[in-house]
């Protein structure tokens, strides 16, 4: 099952014949006996195991973070891997002198985890805030400092970048010239770009046998299944650009079957027409995750809390399947039969989902409560969509996730409200109507009993939010 | 004052249990546990386990060559269960293996039949039922009877607080390498290299001199693997005796999660009695402590509870009792604060009762009844230094408590569905392992020809900066730079019969150690100073800065040259040294002495906002002044205090512990179980140095930091209780903690509870609020 795989790691060019479904962190610490990138969970809930990834983009590197625990070393083919290591210089850069000076630091477990999140937060940005660089921490969990001291670093080090002139250099050069990237960062472009002639990479045509799994993102199989997967035959798709593509094509957008959420986050045509749902995407996993989970994925896993989901059933997507010989649509809320049954043929897989882009008169909101805010799977959520006049509602479609065994859209509660005028009474009719289209059950997300409460209350919270001349907040509570 | 450790942390060079070599032949172990709450173990098949690809071999209870035991305290705890098993979790095999893959795999062959027993998991009917782990323990002061008439109001009420997961980053692990004669070096991730030492040996039957421990350093610890590393570590010793080869067994995260013991959840009662003017007259509690299935260290932590049971407060008639209930869950274990939270939670509860009967606020009660120098604890010991008042007030005008309450006030008048809480939370955390012969370090102390040094103590670095505290007494003591010092491993053959990390008490106690190890060698290079200037008064030799000066003026000795002096004159330039606590002292029958060296003091003001439509939370901000002493080091301590306040109010908020009716632990990844991130942590903290606060009683006159900070974070419970009152201020609420997203819900709506439900939804486990009693 090996398989060979060329890329860099740190300056070192590799070129090696490897099982393809070894994770990045088993072939770092066991492997190349890297042990600066540590395992803490394995399901990148904690980033100890985060790892910077760089790949060619016309003559640039876009790097990006993402958790090693859950990377298929067959995705780093063509790509710069970064771990810790090969960050360090003689001395300490200032990222992690800062670091030492305010107590970021106790334990030193998570550390490296958060150098490399921090590093890559500068790497991508020439303008900074502390706010959007704790962000970038969002897939970081230190169990030591509480937090302030890492980010009386981050402003440290954002002062001290500050006061560092800068010509008009590109933000890798800069960081180099500042001490924080080694110098052979300015080598990886043209390194890459020979080591890439060298790579071939999977042809769906080509292959023969046929694979167990079909992994794109895989930051779900690879929590669940990672024994499973070094032992099976695996196609890894995720490098498939024909699946990669954002378009548009008159009023409907259609995002590629292996787009991620970052790219979908990231994409000026999706943040031009879908600026309300791109605001929330931040709550979804972290940003090693978002870096790798697609948006297809989340709809195949038909976890009954997904997020992307939940949005998307709002929207009233749709789901274009192929098989590479038959293609077939059908709306997303048809897609689910029960609990993770999905109206789906084997060999199918998504090629795309398509959008229809909302007008003027629709008013988007999505609400989700987890235990924590970031990095965490809901309790509950819910999206809606309304096409108002600002007084009646026209048409409505909302969904709700977390209480039933499968993404629910609210069809008789949608019904309900239809072509009704909003006030306080109707919304609150509504929402306890709502109580009959769902069965949740008792987990460690929550009791069945929070659940329909919490869901009452989101779907209240939704005209609180979009209508609030018209809602006496009163009758709601 | 950069220490190696910090700086190998951030280049990713620190090198934990699981990062050290790979000694040739190491096989990798895989634990294989019981599924079953309580039941008799009627017959292990290991067959096709030991037939799978790459098993080297499966051990179980019978391998066992010594007495399987690893109790500390109690002895009722096995390694292996042989016969039959006391809660989920509970080992019952080892697998060891080629590769860990081939050992989890072959894990699942075992074919292991239990009958099962009925099975109890709440502490109260554990107690009912005569369960305990030891006989109730008792303290009283003055007396509670005749107190109840003197006073004016009464108020009874129940509080509940949850477990707490360890969750340090680094999982528990081991690594076991046989050495010559019979004998195993183990590296291993523990608080307590000592424990590992002796249970290993009694495990294996061998003497202690055969088992090396070596601990490099803990990627966390917070009482974790004070007493429940030691079983990885017997384990993988016993694998690596058996089979002569290496052994490593590193905990995969939802098996640490599932096999270790947590913060004890605590189920208590409590019945305050005030005066007109809000002097608390008497307080009586008990406590229902869930040990869960064995002792391990709950009786200490039991005591705990009962040292804190007042907090900050002085309480004329006191009577509290605590049950150390066994129940079929997890032996539970030390968790940063030792009991001393659950305590406290207890008292800061009956004050808020009392202050909502009394129509005042809790604060006003919190400050009349601060403790004063020379006050009487329920133990018996007397305050000395105190200042608890001192911090209270200084944290009222240094964060101008009046206005910020005045703000809260206004702002929840503006907000109909926001709502902010504002709260003050003391503490008062006494200094020493209550167990008085714990209460002892040793240190050895090399110093090498070239100037530079290293030090070996008992203390264990889990990043709570003992190491860099020790350098820190080492470089005053000898008045050299901090770079010359290294702090090596803790290591059982340096360092002999050592107490755990723990209590707070590690840079004291290795701290002194250290201090009087370095003090030996310095006297003989005074005296080498002498000889070599040719001066005759030793004690007028000072070193300043690596100089060395006589009588106050500079010569032209230098540390390198007085070094190489001493050496040439074959004066020792190693020594050991050991420290115990002098004049503390505890009387376990009667409940009285002096157990502590001193305390800690100091005050937080707590501010939240909740979302009163949706039920969530944010913890605004945290403002402290807190006792430090003199601090040894600034950064070390206030990253102490930050992170414990941190962890203080995740146990309070977002950390809930969660098992199904079965006893099956429900929150076993950190996809169910959350502990506090960047974002949820609160960003605006302040922690002020109390100043002149000089501590007769630590070395170099500081204090110790490791547990006390962790309590003011039960103030957030208080400050979201508070907004959530500002709600719904007809409503009386309970004291039941964590108070979770969805226990603010279903508290702010409970109208709403069951209405529009189909009754099958209603299931058991949710968990009712606690009767309103008063």
């Amino acid at each position: 099952m090996k398989k060979k795989i060329t890329f860099i790691c740190n300056d070192e060019n590799i070129s090696i014949e490897i099982n393809p479904a070894l994770t990045v962190l088993d072939y770092l610490r066991d492997n190349k006996r890297l042990t600066g990138t540590k395992e803490g969970c394995r399901e990148g809930d904690c980033g100890a195991c985060t790892v910077i990834v760089g790949r060619l983009n016309g003559k640039r590197i876009v790097y990006q973070t993402i958790n090693s625990c859950l990377l298929p070393i067959a995705d780093l083919n063509g790509k710069h891997l970064v771990s810790i290591e090969g960050l360090n210089l003689d001395g300490l850069n200032i990222i992690q002198e800062q670091m030492v000076d305010e107590g970021g630091t106790q334990c030193g477990f998570c550390t490296p985890g958060f150098i490399i999140s921090m590093t890559n937060y500068f790497i991508n940005h020439s303008e900074y805030d502390p706010e959007k660089a704790a962000l970038a921490l969002d897939g970081n969990i230190c169990r030591c400092t509480g937090y302030l001291g890492i980010r009386r670093a981050i402003q440290n080090v954002i002062a001290y970048l500050n006061s560092i002139p800068r010509k008009n250099s590109n933000q890798t050069d800069f960081l180099m010239k500042a001490q924080i990237l080694p110098e052979y960062f300015s080598s990886i472009p043209k390194r890459l770009k020979t080591l890439s002639k060298e790579i071939q990479y999977d042809k769906p045509t080509e292959k023969k046998i046929k694979p167990r799994y079909v992994v794109s993102g895989g930051t779900d199989l690879f929590v669940q299944k990672w024994e499973s997967l070094l032992e099976s035959n695996v196609r890894f798709i995720s490098g498939n650009e024909a699946l990669k593509e954002i378009r548009k094509e008159g009023n409907t957008i259609f995002i590629g079957g292996a787009v991620t959420i970052s790219e979908f986050e990231n994409s000026p045509l999706i943040r031009k027409h879908l600026p309300e749902v791109t605001k929330y995407l931040n709550l979804f996993g972290s940003q090693p995750i978002r870096n790798r989970a697609t948006i297809a994925g989340n709809i195949v896993n038909a976890s009954p809390i997904a997020d992307m989901t939940n949005i998307l059933l709002a929207l009233s997507a749709n789901l274009n399947l192929t098989t590479n010989k038959k293609k077939r649509s059908l709306p997303l809320n048809e897609f689910y039969l029960g609990y993770k049954t999905l109206n789906k043929k084997e060999k199918e897989i998504i090629e795309n989902i398509s959008i229809e882009i909302p007008s003027k008169e629709h008013y988007f909101n999505y609400e989700r409560i987890s235990r924590r805010t970031y990095l965490d799977i809901a309790s509950v959520n819910t999206a809606a969509l309304i096409k108002s006049d600002g007084k009646r509602i026209i048409d409505i479609s909302i969904s709700a996730g977390g209480v039933a065994p499968i993404p629910l859209y609210l069809k008789s509660t949608c019904n309900f409200f239809k072509g009704k005028e909003i006030n306080s009474d109707l919304v609150d009719e509504a929402a306890h109507y709502a109580l009959s289209e769902i069965s949740p059950i008792s987990d460690a997300r929550g009791s069945a009993e929070y659940k329909s409460l919490l869901l009452k209350q989101l779907l209240k919270a939704h005209f609180i939010k979009l209508f609030p001349q018209l809602i006496e907040v009163e009758v709601l509570v | 004052m950069k220490t190696y450790d910090s700086i190998q942390h951030v280049r990713g060079e620190s090198k934990f249990v699981d990062d050290l070599f790979n000694p040739e032949g190491l096989l990798y172990g895989y634990v294989y546990y019981s599924s079953i709450a309580h039941g008799k173990i009627v017959s292990i098949n290991l067959k096709k386990a030991l037939k799978y690809a790459g098993v080297r071999g499966v051990f179980t209870a019978e391998d066992i060559p010594g007495e399987n035991q690893i109790g500390g305290i109690v002895p009722d705890e096995v390694l292996l269960a042989g016969s039959k098993v006391d809660f989920i979790g509970q080992p019952i095999a080892l697998v060891v293996a080629d590769t860990k893959l081939a050992a989890k795999s072959a894990s699942k062959l075992i074919d292991c039949k239990i009958e099962e027993y009925p099975a109890v998991f709440d502490p109260r009917i554990a107690c009912e039922k005569g369960e305990l782990i030891i006989p109730p323990r008792i303290f009283s002061l003055g007396d509670v009877n005749n107190a109840w008439s003197q006073c004016e109001y009464i108020v009874e009420g129940k509080t509940e607080t949850g477990g707490q997961e360890h969750l340090y980053i680094e999982t528990q692990g081991a690594v076991a390498i046989p050495v010559e004669g019979g004998g195993i070096k183990i590296y291993s991730s523990t608080q307590n290299p000592t424990a590992v030492q002796k249970v290993s040996a009694r495990i294996l039957n061998v003497p202690m001199h055969k088992i090396e421990v070596d601990v490099p350093r803990l990627g966390g610890g917070f009482g974790g693997k004070e007493d429940q590393a030691t079983a990885w570590a017997a384990l993988a010793a016993l694998a690596a005796s058996k089979l002569q080869r290496p052994v490593k067994i590193i905990l995969p995260r939802q098996e640490d999660m599932r096999l270790t013991g947590k913060r004890n959840p605590y189920s208590s009662d409590f019945k305050i009695g005030l005066n007109k003017e809000g002097m608390i007259l008497a307080y009586e509690v008990t406590f229902y402590q869930n040990a869960g299935a064995a002792a391990d260290l709950s009786p200490a932590i039991l005591d705990r509870t009962l040292f804190h049971c007042t907090n900050s407060y002085y309480i004329p008639n006191v009577k509290a009792t605590a049950y150390s209930c066994r129940t079929n869950l997890l032996p539970n274990t030390a968790f940063r604060g030792f009991g001393g939270p659950q305590g406290m939670f207890v008292i800061e509860s009956a004050i808020n009762r009392a202050a909502e009967v009394m129509g005042i606020s809790a604060h006003e009660i919190q400050r009349k009844n601060l403790l004063k120098e020379g006050d009487e604890f329920p133990y018996g010991q007397r305050t000395e230094h105190c200042r608890a008042i001192r911090c209270f007030e200084e944290a009222e005008q240094r964060y101008d408590f009046k206005m910020r309450k005045n703000y809260v006030e206004q702002f929840n008048q503006e907000n109909k569905l926001v709502k902010k809480g504002i709260t003050v939370m003391p503490v008062c955390f006494g200094i020493s392992f209550t167990t008085t012969f714990m209460n002892q370090a040793s240190a050895l102390v090399h110093v090498y020809t070239d100037g530079s040094v290293r030090i070996s103590t008992a203390a264990v670095e889990m990043g709570q900066g003992v190491n860099a505290k020790i350098s820190v007494i080492a470089s005053k003591v000898f008045s050299i730079d901090i770079s010359r010092i290294k702090i090596d491993s803790t290591n059982t053959t340096r360092i002999a019969n050592t107490s755990p990390t723990a209590a707070s008490k590690g840079a004291d106690l290795n701290g002194y150690a250290a201090m009087k190890a370095c003090e030996l060698i310095l006297e003989r290079l005074k005296k080498t100073a002498c000889n070599e200037l040719k001066f005759d008064d030793p004690k007028k030799v000072e070193i300043r800065e690596e100089h060395i000066f006589y009588d106050g003026n500079r010569t032209p000795l230098t540390w390198n040259k007085l070094i190489q002096a001493a050496y040439l004159r074959r004066v020792s330039l190693s020594a050991h040294a050991h420290h115990a606590t002098t004049d503390i002292y505890f009387d376990k029958e009667k409940a009285k002495g002096k157990p502590f060296a001193y305390h800690v003091y100091g005050t937080a003001i707590i501010e939240a906002t909740v979302d009163c439509l949706r039920g969530t939370y944010k913890i605004d901000s945290v403002k402290v002044v807190h006792d430090f002493g003199s601090s040894l080091h600034s950064v070390v301590d206030r990253g102490q205090a930050e992170g414990a306040i941190v962890q203080g109010i995740g146990w309070m908020t977002i950390e809930e512990v969660m098992f199904d009716g079965k006893g099956k632990l429900m929150t076993d990844a950190l996809s169910t179980y959350k502990v506090p991130d960047i974002q949820s942590a609160p960003k605006d903290m302040e922690v002020h140095f109390l100043e002149d606060a000089a501590n007769p009683f630590g070395p170099f006159n500081s204090k110790a930091i490791g547990e006390p900070p962790l309590m003011y974070g039960i103030g957030a419970f208080f400050a979201i209780r508070n907004a959530m009152k500002a709600f719904r201020p007809e409503r009386q609420f309970d004291f039941v903690a964590p108070i979770t997203n969805e226990r603010v819900l279903l508290t702010l709506y409970p109208a709403e509870r069951f209405s529009g439900m189909k009754p099958d939804l209603a299931i058991d486990d949710v968990k009712t609020p606690a009767a309103l009693v008063y």
